[in-house]
Protein backbone atom coordinates (compact mmCIF):
# COMPACT_ATOMS: atom_id res chain seq x y z
CA UNK A 1 0.00 0.00 0.00
CA UNK A 2 2.82 2.31 1.16
CA UNK A 3 4.79 1.75 -1.98
CA UNK A 4 1.71 2.38 -4.25
CA UNK A 5 1.58 6.06 -2.91
CA UNK A 6 4.91 6.31 -3.26
CA UNK A 7 4.85 5.63 -7.05
CA UNK A 8 1.30 7.30 -7.38
CA UNK A 9 3.52 10.24 -5.83
CA UNK A 10 6.62 10.29 -8.23
CA UNK A 11 4.12 9.05 -11.29
CA UNK A 12 2.30 12.27 -10.51
CA UNK A 13 5.66 14.14 -10.76
CA UNK A 14 6.18 12.99 -13.80
CA UNK A 15 3.00 13.92 -15.01
CA UNK A 16 2.79 17.50 -14.07
CA UNK A 17 6.64 17.76 -15.83
CA UNK A 18 4.63 16.26 -18.87
CA UNK A 19 2.63 19.31 -17.94
CA UNK A 20 5.41 21.84 -17.49
CA UNK A 21 7.24 20.84 -20.72
CA UNK A 22 3.84 21.39 -22.60
CA UNK A 23 3.16 24.86 -21.35
CA UNK A 24 6.59 26.14 -20.88
CA UNK A 25 7.72 25.12 -24.75
CA UNK A 26 4.46 25.20 -26.41
CA UNK A 27 2.64 27.68 -24.64
CA UNK A 28 0.07 25.08 -23.96
CA UNK A 29 -2.50 23.68 -21.25
CA UNK A 30 -2.17 19.86 -21.13
CA UNK A 31 -5.90 18.92 -20.66
CA UNK A 32 -6.26 15.57 -22.50
CA UNK A 33 -9.93 16.37 -23.46
CA UNK A 34 -9.50 19.65 -25.04
CA UNK A 35 -6.58 18.39 -26.90
CA UNK A 36 -8.92 15.17 -27.94
CA UNK A 37 -11.75 17.12 -28.19
CA UNK A 38 -10.98 19.69 -30.51
CA UNK A 39 -8.98 17.05 -32.99
CA UNK A 40 -12.60 14.85 -32.81
CA UNK A 41 -14.84 18.55 -33.42
CA UNK A 42 -12.47 20.19 -35.39
CA UNK A 43 -11.51 23.00 -33.23
CA UNK A 44 -8.22 22.75 -33.13
CA UNK A 45 -7.80 24.76 -36.21
CA UNK A 46 -3.96 24.82 -36.97
CA UNK A 47 -2.88 23.18 -33.81
CA UNK A 48 -4.06 19.80 -35.19
CA UNK A 49 -0.82 18.07 -35.92
CA UNK A 50 0.83 19.83 -32.45
CA UNK A 51 -2.22 18.14 -30.81
CA UNK A 52 -1.77 14.69 -33.00
CA UNK A 53 1.78 14.63 -32.08
CA UNK A 54 0.62 14.56 -28.52
CA UNK A 55 -1.96 12.28 -28.50
CA UNK A 56 0.45 9.61 -30.19
CA UNK A 57 2.93 10.23 -27.64
CA UNK A 58 0.25 9.41 -24.63
CA UNK A 59 -0.72 6.52 -26.80
CA UNK A 60 2.74 4.83 -28.12
CA UNK A 61 5.08 5.37 -25.10
CA UNK A 62 2.78 3.45 -22.35
CA UNK A 63 1.72 0.39 -25.04
CA UNK A 64 5.16 0.30 -25.62
CA UNK A 65 6.73 0.19 -21.80
CA UNK A 66 3.38 -2.44 -21.27
CA UNK A 67 5.11 -5.01 -23.97
CA UNK A 68 8.32 -4.37 -22.53
CA UNK A 69 7.52 -5.73 -19.09
CA UNK A 70 4.50 -7.81 -20.59
CA UNK A 71 1.51 -5.59 -19.57
CA UNK A 72 -0.52 -4.39 -17.29
CA UNK A 73 -3.94 -4.46 -15.48
CA UNK A 74 -6.13 -1.86 -16.33
CA UNK A 75 -9.58 -4.08 -14.79
CA UNK A 76 -11.56 -2.51 -17.35
CA UNK A 77 -15.35 -3.67 -16.43
CA UNK A 78 -16.84 -5.97 -19.43
CA UNK A 79 -19.59 -5.13 -19.06
CA UNK A 80 -20.21 -3.13 -22.28
CA UNK A 81 -23.94 -0.91 -21.45
CA UNK A 82 -21.86 0.31 -18.83
CA UNK A 83 -18.92 1.16 -20.92
CA UNK A 84 -21.05 3.15 -23.75
CA UNK A 85 -22.60 4.90 -21.30
CA UNK A 86 -19.54 6.35 -19.54
CA UNK A 87 -17.75 6.86 -22.23
CA UNK A 88 -20.71 9.00 -23.99
CA UNK A 89 -20.50 10.59 -20.10
CA UNK A 90 -16.97 11.10 -20.26
CA UNK A 91 -16.89 12.78 -23.40
CA UNK A 92 -19.96 15.15 -23.51
CA UNK A 93 -19.12 16.27 -20.35
CA UNK A 94 -15.76 17.11 -20.30
CA UNK A 95 -15.89 19.41 -23.63
CA UNK A 96 -19.29 21.23 -21.49
CA UNK A 97 -16.96 21.52 -18.79
CA UNK A 98 -14.03 22.34 -21.26
CA UNK A 99 -11.54 20.48 -19.08
CA UNK A 100 -10.90 17.29 -17.54
CA UNK A 101 -8.61 15.69 -14.72
CA UNK A 102 -5.65 17.42 -15.65
CA UNK A 103 -6.80 20.39 -17.46
CA UNK A 104 -8.78 21.80 -14.79
CA UNK A 105 -7.09 19.25 -11.95
CA UNK A 106 -3.92 19.44 -12.80
CA UNK A 107 -3.00 22.55 -15.02
CA UNK A 108 -6.26 24.54 -13.31
CA UNK A 109 -5.11 23.96 -9.49
CA UNK A 110 -1.78 24.49 -9.88
CA UNK A 111 -2.83 28.05 -11.09
CA UNK A 112 -5.33 28.91 -8.41
CA UNK A 113 -8.13 28.65 -11.28
CA UNK A 114 -11.67 29.27 -9.28
CA UNK A 115 -13.23 27.09 -12.83
CA UNK A 116 -10.27 24.75 -12.01
CA UNK A 117 -10.89 23.98 -8.35
CA UNK A 118 -15.15 24.23 -8.86
CA UNK A 119 -15.26 21.72 -11.42
CA UNK A 120 -12.79 19.46 -9.14
CA UNK A 121 -14.65 19.46 -6.57
CA UNK A 122 -17.94 18.69 -8.67
CA UNK A 123 -16.80 15.63 -10.67
CA UNK A 124 -14.64 13.91 -7.69
CA UNK A 125 -17.85 14.46 -5.97
CA UNK A 126 -20.25 13.36 -8.99
CA UNK A 127 -17.93 10.55 -9.19
CA UNK A 128 -18.38 9.56 -5.32
CA UNK A 129 -21.98 9.10 -5.64
CA UNK A 130 -21.54 7.55 -8.93
CA UNK A 131 -19.63 4.53 -7.44
CA UNK A 132 -22.49 4.62 -4.59
CA UNK A 133 -25.10 4.41 -6.69
CA UNK A 134 -23.88 2.04 -9.16
CA UNK A 135 -21.88 0.14 -7.25
CA UNK A 136 -23.24 -0.25 -3.27
CA UNK A 137 -27.31 0.69 -4.01
CA UNK A 138 -27.89 -0.60 -8.01
CA UNK A 139 -24.62 -3.32 -7.73
CA UNK A 140 -23.93 -3.00 -11.69
CA UNK A 141 -20.00 -2.17 -11.28
CA UNK B 1 9.86 21.23 -33.29
CA UNK B 2 6.42 22.33 -31.77
CA UNK B 3 5.28 18.83 -32.36
CA UNK B 4 8.38 17.30 -31.44
CA UNK B 5 8.10 18.65 -27.95
CA UNK B 6 3.83 18.20 -28.00
CA UNK B 7 5.15 14.30 -28.37
CA UNK B 8 7.55 14.78 -25.61
CA UNK B 9 4.98 16.05 -23.32
CA UNK B 10 2.66 13.21 -24.22
CA UNK B 11 5.35 11.04 -23.87
CA UNK B 12 5.99 11.84 -20.41
CA UNK B 13 2.22 12.73 -19.47
CA UNK B 14 1.71 8.67 -20.39
CA UNK B 15 4.36 7.74 -18.61
CA UNK B 16 3.17 9.17 -15.53
CA UNK B 17 -0.29 7.81 -15.76
CA UNK B 18 1.12 4.78 -16.12
CA UNK B 19 4.02 4.57 -13.20
CA UNK B 20 0.82 6.65 -10.52
CA UNK B 21 -1.28 3.36 -11.28
CA UNK B 22 -3.85 5.83 -13.10
CA UNK B 23 -4.68 3.24 -15.60
CA UNK B 24 -5.54 0.94 -13.54
CA UNK B 25 -9.63 1.53 -12.77
CA UNK B 26 -9.82 -0.24 -9.56
CA UNK B 27 -7.33 2.38 -8.38
CA UNK B 28 -9.76 5.33 -9.46
CA UNK B 29 -12.80 3.67 -8.11
CA UNK B 30 -11.55 3.32 -4.87
CA UNK B 31 -10.84 6.76 -4.52
CA UNK B 32 -14.13 7.85 -5.63
CA UNK B 33 -15.49 4.99 -3.35
CA UNK B 34 -15.59 6.23 0.46
CA UNK B 35 -18.01 4.02 2.01
CA UNK B 36 -15.57 1.15 0.28
CA UNK B 37 -11.84 0.32 0.33
CA UNK B 38 -11.15 3.68 -0.05
CA UNK B 39 -7.66 4.06 -1.46
CA UNK B 40 -6.09 7.33 -1.40
CA UNK B 41 -3.33 7.05 -3.80
CA UNK B 42 -4.93 9.46 -6.47
CA UNK B 43 -4.69 12.20 -3.81
CA UNK B 44 -1.12 11.71 -3.84
CA UNK B 45 -0.63 11.27 -7.66
CA UNK B 46 -2.37 15.02 -7.95
CA UNK B 47 -0.30 16.70 -5.58
CA UNK B 48 3.00 15.46 -7.19
CA UNK B 49 1.49 16.75 -10.04
CA UNK B 50 0.42 20.11 -9.05
CA UNK B 51 4.01 20.71 -7.45
CA UNK B 52 5.70 20.86 -11.06
CA UNK B 53 3.31 22.54 -12.63
CA UNK B 54 2.64 25.40 -9.88
CA UNK B 55 6.26 26.08 -10.40
CA UNK B 56 5.58 25.81 -14.56
CA UNK B 57 3.37 28.57 -13.71
CA UNK B 58 5.58 30.70 -12.26
CA UNK B 59 8.55 30.22 -14.62
CA UNK B 60 5.76 31.16 -16.93
CA UNK B 61 5.17 34.55 -15.35
CA UNK B 62 6.24 37.58 -17.07
CA UNK B 63 8.09 35.60 -20.26
CA UNK B 64 7.18 33.72 -23.36
CA UNK B 65 6.67 30.02 -24.24
CA UNK B 66 10.20 28.83 -25.63
CA UNK B 67 8.90 27.99 -29.30
CA UNK B 68 7.06 30.96 -29.63
CA UNK B 69 3.22 32.51 -28.69
CA UNK B 70 1.87 33.47 -25.75
CA UNK B 71 0.66 32.30 -22.48
CA UNK B 72 -2.74 31.60 -22.16
CA UNK B 73 -4.56 34.27 -20.58
CA UNK B 74 -5.98 33.74 -16.95
CA UNK B 75 -9.69 32.85 -18.15
CA UNK B 76 -12.59 35.04 -16.52
CA UNK B 77 -12.88 33.85 -13.03
CA UNK B 78 -16.98 33.00 -14.39
CA UNK B 79 -18.04 29.13 -13.34
CA UNK B 80 -21.11 28.89 -15.48
CA UNK B 81 -23.91 26.58 -16.12
CA UNK B 82 -21.78 24.37 -18.36
CA UNK B 83 -18.69 23.80 -16.30
CA UNK B 84 -20.91 22.64 -13.44
CA UNK B 85 -23.29 20.39 -15.51
CA UNK B 86 -20.17 19.11 -17.32
CA UNK B 87 -17.87 18.14 -14.53
CA UNK B 88 -20.88 16.96 -12.69
CA UNK B 89 -21.75 14.37 -16.32
CA UNK B 90 -18.05 13.56 -16.29
CA UNK B 91 -18.00 12.66 -12.79
CA UNK B 92 -21.07 10.06 -13.13
CA UNK B 93 -19.09 8.81 -16.16
CA UNK B 94 -15.59 8.78 -14.16
CA UNK B 95 -16.90 6.49 -11.58
CA UNK B 96 -18.50 4.30 -13.51
CA UNK B 97 -15.90 3.29 -15.57
CA UNK B 98 -12.74 4.41 -13.64
CA UNK B 99 -11.35 5.96 -16.74
CA UNK B 100 -11.01 9.90 -18.07
CA UNK B 101 -9.75 10.47 -20.91
CA UNK B 102 -5.85 10.45 -20.39
CA UNK B 103 -5.48 7.52 -18.68
CA UNK B 104 -8.03 5.89 -21.45
CA UNK B 105 -5.57 6.59 -24.19
CA UNK B 106 -2.88 5.60 -22.26
CA UNK B 107 -3.90 2.24 -21.68
CA UNK B 108 -5.61 1.66 -25.09
CA UNK B 109 -2.62 -0.63 -26.00
CA UNK B 110 -3.40 -2.66 -23.06
CA UNK B 111 -6.87 -2.58 -22.13
CA UNK B 112 -8.61 -4.78 -24.32
CA UNK B 113 -12.20 -4.57 -25.92
CA UNK B 114 -13.81 -3.00 -23.21
CA UNK B 115 -11.03 0.07 -23.14
CA UNK B 116 -11.66 0.78 -26.75
CA UNK B 117 -15.49 0.88 -26.28
CA UNK B 118 -14.96 3.49 -24.10
CA UNK B 119 -12.41 5.52 -25.85
CA UNK B 120 -14.87 5.09 -29.16
CA UNK B 121 -17.69 6.04 -27.04
CA UNK B 122 -15.98 9.47 -25.36
CA UNK B 123 -14.91 10.08 -28.85
CA UNK B 124 -18.55 9.92 -30.23
CA UNK B 125 -19.66 11.80 -27.24
CA UNK B 126 -16.81 15.17 -27.96
CA UNK B 127 -18.06 14.88 -31.38
CA UNK B 128 -21.77 15.27 -30.37
CA UNK B 129 -21.17 18.01 -27.41
CA UNK B 130 -20.68 21.29 -30.06
CA UNK B 131 -24.55 20.04 -31.58
CA UNK B 132 -25.98 19.34 -27.91
CA UNK B 133 -24.31 22.69 -26.66
CA UNK B 134 -26.09 24.54 -28.98
CA UNK B 135 -29.49 22.84 -28.37
CA UNK B 136 -29.52 22.99 -24.78
CA UNK B 137 -28.51 27.35 -25.56
CA UNK B 138 -31.49 27.94 -28.12
CA UNK B 139 -33.64 26.24 -25.42
CA UNK B 140 -32.65 28.13 -22.71
CA UNK B 141 -32.99 31.31 -25.34
CA UNK B 142 -36.08 30.43 -25.87
CA UNK B 143 -37.21 30.29 -22.74
CA UNK B 144 -35.74 33.50 -21.50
Amino acid sequence: MQQEWILGLIGGGIIGLGGAIYLLSNGRIMGASGIIGGVVDGSAGNQRNERLAFIVGLFLVPTIIALWVGGFDTHVTDNLVVLLAAGLLVGIGTRFANGCTSGHGVCGISRLSLRGIVATVFYIGAGGLSVVLFRHLLGVI
Amino acid sequence: MRNFMAFIAGSTFGTGLLISGMTDTTKVQGWLDIFGAWDPTLAFVMSGAIIPMAIAWRLAAGRTPLLGGLFPPRPEPRLGRNLIIGSTLFGVGWGLAGLCPGPSIASLGFSGFGGITFVVSMLLGMWLAPFIRAQVDQLSSDSA
